[in-house]
């Protein structure tokens, strides 16, 4: 019973740190789109064209939004994985549980 | 058939649709009522996410800033999108996880207090009567320039159909509503859209119009000659440093808005939560993709059809004529050359339009048929009415919920938890439609606030709660107060005009950081009390660091094996 609780408690730790990492990529990105490449940057990305516009103006309207969209849905793609990879997927509570399956395949 | 018969037969086929749903989804308990039963899909919830969010101001104003901000318009923009990332990554999964029904139910159960509870259970009230009063206002302009009805009667209309599906259907009616609204409003955005991009540009894809012709770059150059601002060209408008503050500000606002949150109480679960979130930014991103591509077209229209035009003729054009009985859109001949010149000197300027006029004027402009002007105003109406219905929840289950239920009766049956749920929406709507019908005169500067509160108060309150478990109750509160105090005092300071009447404000700005921005500066006090105040005090129970390990995994953790 002991080991259990104590690998449960490990396998949990191991999710949630690979959770906050990812988390921290994505808001490195967020912050790298939005706030460096259309405010901080933006003088020297609007000397830099986009098709028809200034790079800096593409991102500050467009491209950003754009970007926002996709690491969302990245972001819940990875963790329906991780949630797979260490079998934390929410249960129907009136399924019967499998024990102690470790990693689900 | 007339413009005003079309608007007057769509708007009241649209509303039937949205009473037959409240009617149809009407509810006889509290988990149906706060938070539809959990039984929401995640892309139908994303809809309903997105309607409630996208206001009257959405719809009607933002792309008519955007037009005259230009690049600076940016902080709308990416500000009310970006929040969707802080709220998908950092909020929305644990929040479901933890699943009670309001956002004071998490602060309070959390940090263990009800001093915590009632704070944030104000702090909810606070928010969203501000942004329903602005609701309200904008249900009766749109009546009353659609159905020609008095802007009073137009608002008792619109309270009297908000009241009835959100008393009886509770959260299960409005989401269901919610996600019609959503629908009607984006395909009323989208094809004037369409159409006017199409007729600039021979691009039907306003996105694309926008990136991959040379519009934006003959109105900027346009601008410049009529000596006005540049448009590609950032901080023409308001600096760099403002710019920032402003748009980070704004995004951690929307991460902590109380009536977008509870939404994410209403999925099946906590997958569903990440994915709302995405669905909901899609939705949103259709709009906020196309509003800077209706500033550049509108814009770029308005300078062509009226600069160096004689003012006789432009004066005979239909919509010219009508907007300008509304007073919204005035031209001067100041000069009195009989030619319309546009100019940045306020003295040689000969037209001026009013920014809330942009969109619905677009259908006209582009001269599109009456059904698409008629669609427009429902798509308003449906904007306005879905937002003011979400916030009176907010504002009802927050007093019922968490004050009465939580705090004052603890014992309460379900029948009358119930009831004053109801009661509390009825009241709301009867507040909401008193500052609708008479505004505070600083509606615009108190939506500002509204992000600024939500910023510097729930946000970091709710984030330290899931990721820094030895966060405890003290530097909560400390956090939340000095976050909230800074904040309120800073805007009171800096809007002293229009609050207490001084004739000049008390302070300029913050280090350069203006009213709307402050909440960032708010948010990082708050962050950095909670911290050293929590270190120097006693570790949370036990009971509640286990809480915190809960709530970041989906599945219940079952530690006996």
């Amino acid at each position: 019973m002991k080991d259990i609780q104590q690998d449960m408690t490990k396998k949990q730790h191991e999710y949630w740190k690979k959770n906050t990492r990812l988390i921290k990529v994505l808001l490195v990105i967020w912050a790298l789109v939005s706030l460096v490449a259309a405010i901080i940057l933006a003088k020297p990305l609007s000397e830099v064209q986009f098709f028809g516009v200034p790079l800096a103006f593409w991102f500050a309207q467009q491209g950003s939004i754009i970007i926002f969209l996709i690491l969302i849905f990245y972001y819940a793609k990875r963790m329906d994985k991780l949630d797979e990879e260490y079998d934390v997927q929410e249960v129907i509570l009136t399924k019967k549980k499998t024990k102690d399956k470790g990693v689900s395949t | 058939m007339s413009v005003e018969a079309l608007t007057l037969s769509l708007v009241v086929l649209t509303f039937a649709i949205y009473l037959y749903i409240g009617w149809r989804s009407k509810v006889k308990d509290t988990s149906n009522f706060f938070v539809a039963g959990n039984d929401i899909p995640a892309v139908a919830n994303g809809a309903a996410i997105a309607a409630d969010w996208m206001s009257a101001a959405s719809f009607i104003s933002m792309a008519g800033l955007i037009s005259f901000l230009g690049y600076d318009g940016t902080i709308y923009l990416m500000g009310w999108t970006g929040g969707y990332v802080l709220l998908a990554l950092l909020l929305a999964p644990y929040l479901r996880k933890f699943g009670r029904y309001t956002v004071p139910d998490f602060i309070g159960d959390r940090y263990y207090s009800n001093g915590a509870r009632a704070v944030a259970a104000v702090a909810t009230i606070f928010i969203s009567l501000t942004y329903v009063a602005g609701q309200m206002r904008g249900v009766g302009i749109v009546f009353s320039r659609y159905l020609q009805v008095d802007i009073i009667v137009g608002v008792l209309i619109g309270m009297a159909i908000v009241a009835f599906f959100a008393v009886l259907g509770g959260m299960k009616g409005i989401t269901w509503t919610q996600v019609v609204q959503y629908s009607i409003l984006i395909v009323a955005f989208l094809i004037p859209a369409v159409a006017i991009s199409f007729k600039l540009t021979g691009n039907p894809v306003p996105q694309l119009a926008l990136t991959f012709s040379d519009i934006a770059k003959e109105l900027s150059v346009l601008q410049v000659e009529l000596g006005l601002k540049e448009y590609l060209a950032p901080f023409q408008n308001m600096s760099a440093l403002n710019v920032f503050a402003v748009t980070l500000a704004l995004m951690i606002g929307t991460a902590g808005l109380p009536h977008v949150i509870i939404r994410f109480y209403t999925v099946k679960n906590v997958r569903a939560a990440r994915w709302s979130a995405g669905w909901a930014l899609l939705f949103i991103a259709l709009l906020y993709t196309t509003a800077p591509a209706i500033g550049v077209f509108a814009k770029y229209n308005l300078i062509n059809s009226f600069n160096d035009q004689p003012i006789n003729e432009v004066r005979e054009t239909a919509w010219v004529t009508k907007w300008e009985e509304t007073g919204l859109l005035t031209l001067d001949d100041k000069n009195g050359d009989g030619v319309l010149a546009f100019s940045s000197d306020e003295a040689a300027n000969e037209v001026t339009i009013d920014r809330d006029i942009i969109v619905l004027s677009t259908p006209e402009v582009a001269g599109l048929a009456p059904i698409v002007i008629a669609l427009v105003a429902a798509g308003g109406l449906a904007a306005a009415l879905s937002t003011a219905s979400g916030l009176l929840l907010a504002m009802s289950s927050a007093v019922s919920h968490d004050i009465y239920f939580r705090i004052y009766r603890p014992n309460a049956s379900e029948q009358q938890r119930l009831k004053v749920g109801r009661l509390m929406i009825f009241l709301a709507v009867i507040v909401a439609g008193y500052f609708g019908i008479n505004p505070p005169g600083f509606v615009g500067e108190v939506v500002a606030f509204a992000f600024g509160l939500a910023a510097a108060s729930l946000f970091p309150a709710i984030l330290l709660g899931i990721f820094d478990r030895r966060m405890n109750r003290e530097g909560a509160i400390w956090g939340i107060s000095v976050g909230l105090a800074f904040t309120v005092i800073m805007i009171l300071l800096m809007r002293s005009p229009q609050i207490f009447g001084t004739e000049a404000p008390v302070l300029e700005s913050f280090f350069g950081i203006n009213a709307q921005g402050i909440g960032v500066v708010g948010a990082l006090l708050n962050f950095i009390i909670s911290f050293i105040v929590s270190r120097r005090t006693a570790a949370p129970p036990e009971e509640i660091q286990q809480m915190v390990e809960d709530i970041r995994v989906p599945k219940v953790m079952d530690k006996t094996g």
